[in-house]
């Protein structure tokens, strides 16, 4: 995963699924993806904190991208995932995604900038949309994502 | 040279000598006459200023040099320690200390000359000695004279570089009528322990003379950094010929020349000194032939006495190493990930069953083996309190300068040990405890005679081992805390209402002190009382997971109890479950734990408590408190775990107890911190993990 750093211009992202929408995460953020599994409950945090699991031998916490955009709670199925974003601030993190799709190259022509402008809540976790094949790709602002605001 | 790994090295040992020299200038004071503390002061600023010759810090050395000359002087009798010099000498370690801080930021020592002060150390040498004043003047160009000239054999001393504080004792010396040699000494090729045969040769001429410079350094020299010979020049009233044979008398030592050295020469003209080193030869050659001859037999009467000495000293160098924290640390990670392992071990053996009572018998060993490692890396992270402590006398006598009060500092337990990360926090809390006291625990003299009290204020620091915790109290005979005037001030700043402060007790009177923003002080001094302090003395010492407690008697004096945990990775903790999930608890905060019927709770103010024993304890429900319900009936017994905080109690109310374990405290990583209640997590032997709560802020 290191070397893919070199790569500018043109990102890879890879696509996940929360709820109907596809999103993209831009893979120089992620330390690894799990499956779902035993998620210890704190007690007193923000409520779209899940709790903490246990990646071999780290303590992570595990927030919920549902409950933080506002949708329905998670509802784990076989293909639930737990993606562990690597963040500089923050330390490592993990959220739920429904679904891992696949990982796309996308380069900056591909991808349309948001205005911001738009105050719906959904708006304010992306910085762009990504065109891919026809179909469009969220593009994920980890920032907001995973900042304190609710 | 390239020096830059030695720079650390350089800074420890700075800081080392540094605090040595305070300590002994304190000690000083007291004992103007002990010729071993000044003796001990000479030694530390000698080896000061050699390192930071080595290191070319030249304006450090130099500040040093001028030091050591106003301690030699004293040491020799010729100028008398009056409180005058006591302070210059201060001022010249708080202007060493910023070189020394200037080198650990930047490398470099600094522009700052401190000529004023080195004009005042050299004052204080005239005073005395006025007849030496005209040398003082910093000569221009004999600041870096190397002296070049290769005589025909033997006469290495003669490239020695001398800087013209050097030469400037020298001359100094030649001027009492002292001697100044030039000695080179060869050690034989067979020698194994060269280094301690040189430290042995300098040990012989220091107790004949002073050395003055030697090449290579004697700090090199101590790390065998040279070949078969070495270089000194030292200063001496004995003759030539006693020098050299003393040199001899170490063993394994295959020669020694020697010859003296005209420093005047040298100074006067560079080229007259070149024409005398054409000269000097000659003596030399007088004496080599005496040194050949005693060589052989001396060396091989001393060989044995001496071979069973240099093992000794070499050991006693080697006897601690310096090992960079963060090596200690991941090694205690690799414990921390060793223990985990074996917890896993552990369950599993439960889950299996009877497996053979071979298998348990390992896993046993393996528990015991890794619960020794784990106490051996924590005690190799152990340093005693010592290193920070040794400051405070020094920090008082400033203060009590400046505050015009009189007042002692007493300190006991300086062995007491901790993890090196908690002592090198725990210096500034300690410090404005104790400017606290000073500042505005103690009264005037006046007051305190008035009052009684002996017109020296006393300042205790006690530091003691208690059970898994380490207390540090801070004690004043002072004034103590006036809650009056604590309520009057919290009232005014608007922190409490008038109400609030009628309804207090003494003891939340004296919590406000720790609130952000509050200072009783009537006048802002810089010792303290700029409103920020005690608020965050409180938050340091929370954050290294101890507490701070105040006992306080209006008139007699307050103490300051600093508690701290033993170590802060691993601990020792009681695993219970609450609604079907696994926490665990501190053993070290815990009292008992009772089995208490339903019947037995009281009720005082709506809240529920339990008598026990005599007293009457608040009951925490810990379901409540972690919003899960609780697995257990209503009318069933209530397990309670009794815990303790300082003199507090309370009752934690679990649904069962899964029994005691070694755990290691993970972090939750900075995206939870705002639960106050979990002070961290751990991963159980199966993998789980369970939330380790903190008695503390739950009470």
């Amino acid at each position: 995963m290191e070397e893919l750093k070199e790569v500018y211009e043109s990102n890879q992202y890879i696509v996940i699924r929360i709820g109907e929408e596809q999103y993209g995460i831009d893979i120089r953020y992620i330390d690894n993806i799990v499956r779902m599994q035993m998620i210890t409950r704190v007690p007193k945090v923000q409520s779209y904190i899940k709790g903490v699991i246990n990646l071999r031998g780290e303590v992570i916490p595990v927030m919920s991208i549902r409950i933080k955009m506002g949708l329905d709670a998670d509802e784990y199925t076989k293909d639930t995932r737990i993606i562990i974003l690597r963040l500089e601030q923050q330390g490592n993190i993990g959220f739920i995604v429904d679904a891992v799709k696949e990982v796309v190259t996308l380069d900056s022509s591909q991808i349309e900038k948001v205005s911001y402008d738009n105050k719906s809540d959904k708006q304010n976790f992306i910085n762009g949309i990504g065109k891919y094949e026809g179909e469009l790709i969220s593009l994920l602002d980890l920032n907001m994502v995973v900042g304190e605001k609710e | 040279m390239d020096v830059s790994q030695y720079l650390e090295i350089f800074l420890d040992e700075s800081r080392e000598h540094i605090q040595n020299l305070n300590t002994q200038i304190m000690d000083l004071e007291q004992n103007p006459e002990s010729e071993n503390t000044i003796n001990e002061i000479f030694r530390a600023a000698h080896s000061l200023k050699g390192m930071a010759g080595t290191m070319g810090y030249k304006r450090m050395q130099t500040l040093t040099h001028d030091m050591e000359n106003v301690f030699s002087e004293v040491r020799n009798g010729n100028v008398k320690v009056n409180a005058n010099m006591i302070d210059i000498l201060f001022q010249c370690l708080d202007a060493l200390e910023e070189y020394v801080d200037n080198i650990q930021s930047s490398a470099d020592e600094g522009t700052n000359e401190n000529a004023p002060l080195i004009k005042l150390l050299n004052d204080l040498l005239k005073g005395d000695k006025a007849e030496e004043a005209p040398k003082e003047p910093v000569k221009e160009n004999t600041s870096e004279t190397t002296v070049t000239q290769e005589s025909s054999q033997g006469g290495k001393w003669n490239e020695i570089n001398l800087d013209d504080s050097q030469r400037r004792v020298l001359c100094e010396a030649a001027s009492q009528g002292k001697k100044v040699y030039g000695i080179t000494v060869k050690i034989q090729e067979s020698c194994i322990l060269k280094a301690a045969r040189a430290f042995l040769v300098f040990k012989a001429i220091e107790e004949l003379g002073e050395i003055m410079v030697s090449n290579p350094s004697a700090q090199d020299i101590e790390d065998e950094k040279f070949n078969l010979d070495f270089s000194l020049i030292c200063i001496t009233d004995k003759p030539l010929g006693d020098v050299i044979k003393a040199v001899t008398n170490v063993s394994e030592i295959e020669d020694a020349q020697g010859a003296e050295v005209d420093i005047k020469s040298e100074e006067e003209d560079a080229a007259e000194a070149v024409a005398e080193a054409t000269e000097e030869p000659e003596p030399q050659q007088k004496q080599l032939p005496k040194t050949p001859e005693t060589t052989p037999e001396v060396s091989g009467a001393a060989a044995k006495p001496a071979d069973k000495k240099a093992p000794a000293t070499k050991a006693v160098v080697n006897r601690t190493v310096r090992v960079d924290i963060e090596k200690l640390d991941s090694l205690m990670n690799l414990v921390s990930e060793l223990i985990i392992a074996k917890n896993s071990l552990v369950s599993a053996t439960t889950s299996m069953g009877n497996t053979g009572s071979e298998f348990n018998e390992q896993v046993e060993y393996l528990e015991s083996v890794t619960t020794n490692l784990h106490e051996s890396v924590m005690k190799v992270r152990m340093v005693p309190i010592e290193s920070v402590v040794t400051k405070f006398p020094r920090m008082i006598r400033d203060l009590s300068k400046k505050l015009d009060k009189k007042m002692e500092l007493y300190m006991s337990g300086e062995e007491t040990e901790l993890d090196r990360t908690v002592v090198d926090e725990i210096g500034d809390p300690l410090m404005h405890l104790l400017r606290n006291s000073a500042d505005h625990g103690l009264e005037s003299a006046e007051v305190r005679k008035e009052r009684g009290k002996p017109e020296v204020g006393s300042i205790f620091l006690d530091a003691y081992q208690d059970g898994n915790n380490v207390v540090i109290e801070v004690r004043d005979d002072g004034n103590g805390i006036d809650t009056d005037a604590v309520k009057r001030k919290a009232i005014e700043k608007g922190i409490i209402t008038t109400e609030q402060a009628d309804s207090m007790s003494d003891k939340e009177a004296i919590d406000l002190l720790f609130h952000a923003g509050f200072s009783t002080a009537k006048k802002v001094s810089d010792v303290s009382g700029r409103g920020v302090g005690l608020d965050v003395v409180k938050s340091k010492i929370e954050s290294l997971s101890g507490e701070v407690e105040v006992k306080s008697k209006l008139g007699q004096g307050s103490t300051w109890i600093i508690r701290l945990p033993l170590t802060l990775a691993i601990i020792q903790a009681l695993m219970v479950t609450v609604g079907g999930e696994k926490y665990a608890i501190s053993l070290g905060s815990i009292q008992t734990i009772e089995d208490v019927p339903v019947s037995e709770l009281k009720h005082v103010q709506s809240e529920e408590v339990i008598h026990l024993r005599g007293s009457v304890i608040p009951i925490i429900r810990l379901s409540d408190v972690l919003d899960v319900p609780s697995s257990k009936g209503s009318d069933e017994n209530l397990l309670v775990v009794i815990v303790k905080k300082g003199d507090k109690l309370a009752g934690l109310v679990v649904d069962e107890l899964m029994g005691q374990q070694e755990i290691v405290i993970k972090s939750m990583g900075k995206y939870i911190s705002k639960c106050k209640m979990i002070s961290g997590a751990t991963i159980l032997g199966n993998g789980e993990i369970a939330l380790i709560l903190d008695a503390n802020a739950i009470m």
